[in-house]
């Protein structure tokens, strides 16, 4: 296990040191840094000492070496518009949106299992197909207008649920500004929650009905028939098991996909999260900001992949990692 | 009365039109304790007899005709809740493939415990003792271990023992093994068949082994039962069939094996091939490759006779036994 956990720690670093070089990459070539500071009334001397001052006439690679050496210090530059550093930023609207994301998670594991189980068990069933249709209905209408459907009638038309914002959010240990434990903030998280369940769900139901199907006509489980196993369990423990095993692995590779559409729905829905943080950083061109954004996204995407590898070893024993059993 | 007997079974495929028949008109009788195989090329219907036997066939397969009795209670009609006690506790089952009959996700005691559990109220520790005893009843080295594996750590003989362990688990009246040793190297084929064969004959367990290697009958089986094209054409005792072959397919199926040829010689084979479920000949399903087939044979199927050594079904046979009738009455006359 810890031999694992080190070999992931070594790619990890390796994925995160590309992101980073991208990122730079970004802050300097995206505008001019020295104007962003002092606007057009300075002389090009004075723009040139500056430059210098900067360093930002070095080769380029000696000023990859400054950025990343300020970056392993926790330095990733200051945000334009908010005159703070964009670390601090950016993890003040972290749990807005890890919370919005686990809801979605939520959601979608209540949603496409039973549903994806029941289709793969009676596939001719008029609620099978019914599932399917709507399936494909939501694989092809973008969450935008998913987002703004859920908005008018919940919000709009029946005046359920709120329409925008966060809500009331409570502190937990002081660190973490949460909308899980008031009734507010959970009215608050449903549609946007909801609005990103719709639109990922469908894959998740296709994926496991196709697996399931299969992994339904194989020996092992006609075996477990000629066993004398319960339905139940054969479904459950025999089939699903196995069927889960793609379906973690396409579960990892969607992470992606709900952070892109983490960024729409949280605009839609002006949830104060690093959705929304980035949206408006771009329009600001607020380019440390979005550069520290992009590194954010870079570590959350290598820590979710390996909590997907070692969840899947778990599940698959003959990928158990070597020295763990 | 028979342990299992099986009457005028018929399996059919449903088809949009017409439905493909795949059994036609099967019967047969297994005593208590007795080891019967059951013979014939692949697609002759010796698997589908199997899987009928415990109402396992696939889709669109099912039963269209005839009954299966077991101790005299009929099964074709029970539901799926009673057949789910049937299946493993009176009836197990070994399939051909060790490698991908045991759920790779699930570790062998698991996949043993569940097994006993499924049929009687027992608590895990007892039901994980019983597993490690036929572990080694089986002949499996540290039982204990192997207990906590999983298949894939196991190999290929070692799983097909482990699947014999746990058709062992209930103490079975029947056990029906669907080519236990295709899959496996020929080295261990002969232990997995020993074992098997003496496992039965000390436990009093019936055995239908579905086979496709005369070699594999005549070293485990009383009585043989010869298929062709989803119909039984003979069956009678198995040493008798070997050394006397009656129906001209058992005969082509005998006369096939490597060591009936000679040194250099082309091996021997039946001409042609066993004909598609929806191209089925008139008449006795044989004759287009039948070295003695005559007009008869091309319009109506023969009945069973017996022949003096096993019960056949062919019009040769039935001429042949005419043919010495009159000469029995002569001598009755003298």
């Amino acid at each position: 296990m810890l031999s694992f956990i080190g070999r992931r720690l070594l790619q990890a670093m390796f994925v995160l040191l590309i992101i980073s070089f991208v990122s730079f990459m970004i802050q300097d070539k995206m505008g001019d840094p020295v104007r962003q500071m002092v606007g057009l009334s300075v002389t090009l001397e004075q723009r040139e000492a500056l430059q210098q001052e900067l360093g930002l006439n070095d080769p380029m690679l000696i000023q990859y070496g400054r950025f990343l050496g300020r970056a392993i210090q926790g330095d990733l530059g200051t945000s334009y518009y908010y005159k703070e550093p964009t670390i601090d930023v950016i993890a003040s609207r972290l749990p807005a949106t890890l919370e919005l994301s686990f809801a979605a998670l939520v959601l979608v594991v209540l949603l496409a299992i039973p549903l994806g189980v029941f289709a793969a068990i009676h596939p001719k069933n008029i609620l099978s197909r019914a599932v399917l249709l709507f399936s494909t209905l939501g694989l092809s209408v973008p969450i935008f207008i998913v987002a703004v459907f859920l908005m008018y009638f919940f919000a709009i038309e029946w005046g359920l649920l709120p329409s925008f914002g966060r809500g009331e959010t409570t502190s937990v240990f002081g660190l973490w500004q949460s909308g899980l434990f008031n009734r507010d903030g959970l009215q608050h998280l449903l549609l946007p929650s909801l609005s990103l369940a719709f639109v990922l769900t469908p894959i998740f139901i296709r994926l496991i009905r196709a697996e399931m199907m299969d992994v339904l006509q194989s020996d092992y489980i006609r075996y477990a028939w000629a066993k004398g196993i319960s339905a139940p369990r054969i479904y459950f423990i025999h089939a699903l098991k196995n069927t889960m095993l793609p379906v973690i692995t396409v579960g990892g590779i969607q992470l992606g996909t709900l952070v892109a559409y983490t960024i729409l729905t949280e605009s839609i829905f002006q949830w104060p999260g690093m959705g929304l943080l980035f949206m408006d950083a771009v329009t600001r061109v607020d380019v440390p900001l979005i550069s520290t954004y992009l590194i954010f996204v870079g570590v959350i995407f290598v820590v979710t992949n390996t909590l997907v590898d070692v969840v899947y070893s778990l599940v698959n024993p003959r990928v158990r990692i070597p020295g763990y059993s | 009365m028979s342990l299992l007997s099986i009457n005028g079974l018929s399996v059919k495929f449903k088809q949009r039109h017409e439905d493909l028949v795949a059994l036609h008109n099967v019967s047969l009788s297994l005593e208590r304790g007795e080891r019967l195989a059951i013979v014939g090329e692949s697609g002759a219907g010796k698997s589908l007899l199997g899987y009928a036997i415990v109402n396992l066939l696939m889709k669109p397969g099912f039963i269209a005709e005839g009954s299966i009795k077991l101790d005299d209670r009929e099964l074709t009609r029970l539901s799926s809740k009673q057949w789910q006690e049937i299946r493993g506790k009176k009836i197990a089952m070994i399939f051909q493939d060790p490698m991908v009959t045991l759920n790779p996700v699930l570790s062998v005691g698991d996949q043993m415990v569940e097994a006993i559990r499924s049929h009687t109220r027992i608590n895990y520790n007892d039901a994980k003792k019983l597993a490690i005893e036929k572990l080694a009843h089986v002949r499996i080295a540290a039982p204990a271990q192997r207990f906590d594996q999983y298949p894939h750590e196991l190999s290929g003989g070692m799983r097909q023992r482990v699947i014999i362990a746990i058709a062992l688990l209930l103490a079975p009246e029947i056990i029906i093994a669907d080519e236990p040793t295709t899959a496996l190297d020929v080295t261990i084929q002969a232990e997995i068949l020993q074992l098997l064969k003496q496992i039965c004959a000390d436990n009093g367990v019936a055995l239908i082994l579905i086979t496709h290697d005369f070699g594999v009958v005549s070293r485990i089986a009383e009585r043989t039962l010869v298929m062709y094209a989803g119909r039984i054409v003979e069956q009678g005792p198995t040493l008798e069939i070997i050394n006397d072959p009656q129906h001209p397919y058992t005969q082509g199926l005998l006369n096939a094996l490597p060591q009936m040829a000679l040194p250099g010689q082309r091996l021997n084979q039946i001409q042609g091939n066993m004909p598609p479920l929806n191209d089925q000949p008139r008449g006795c399903a044989f004759h287009p490759r039948c070295p003695y087939a005559e007009d008869k044979c091309r319009i109506q199927p023969p009945d069973f006779i017996f022949s003096g050594v096993s019960t056949v079904a062919c019009y040769a046979i039935e001429d042949m036994l005419q043919a010495f009738e009159p000469l029995s009455e002569e001598d009755a006359d003298d």
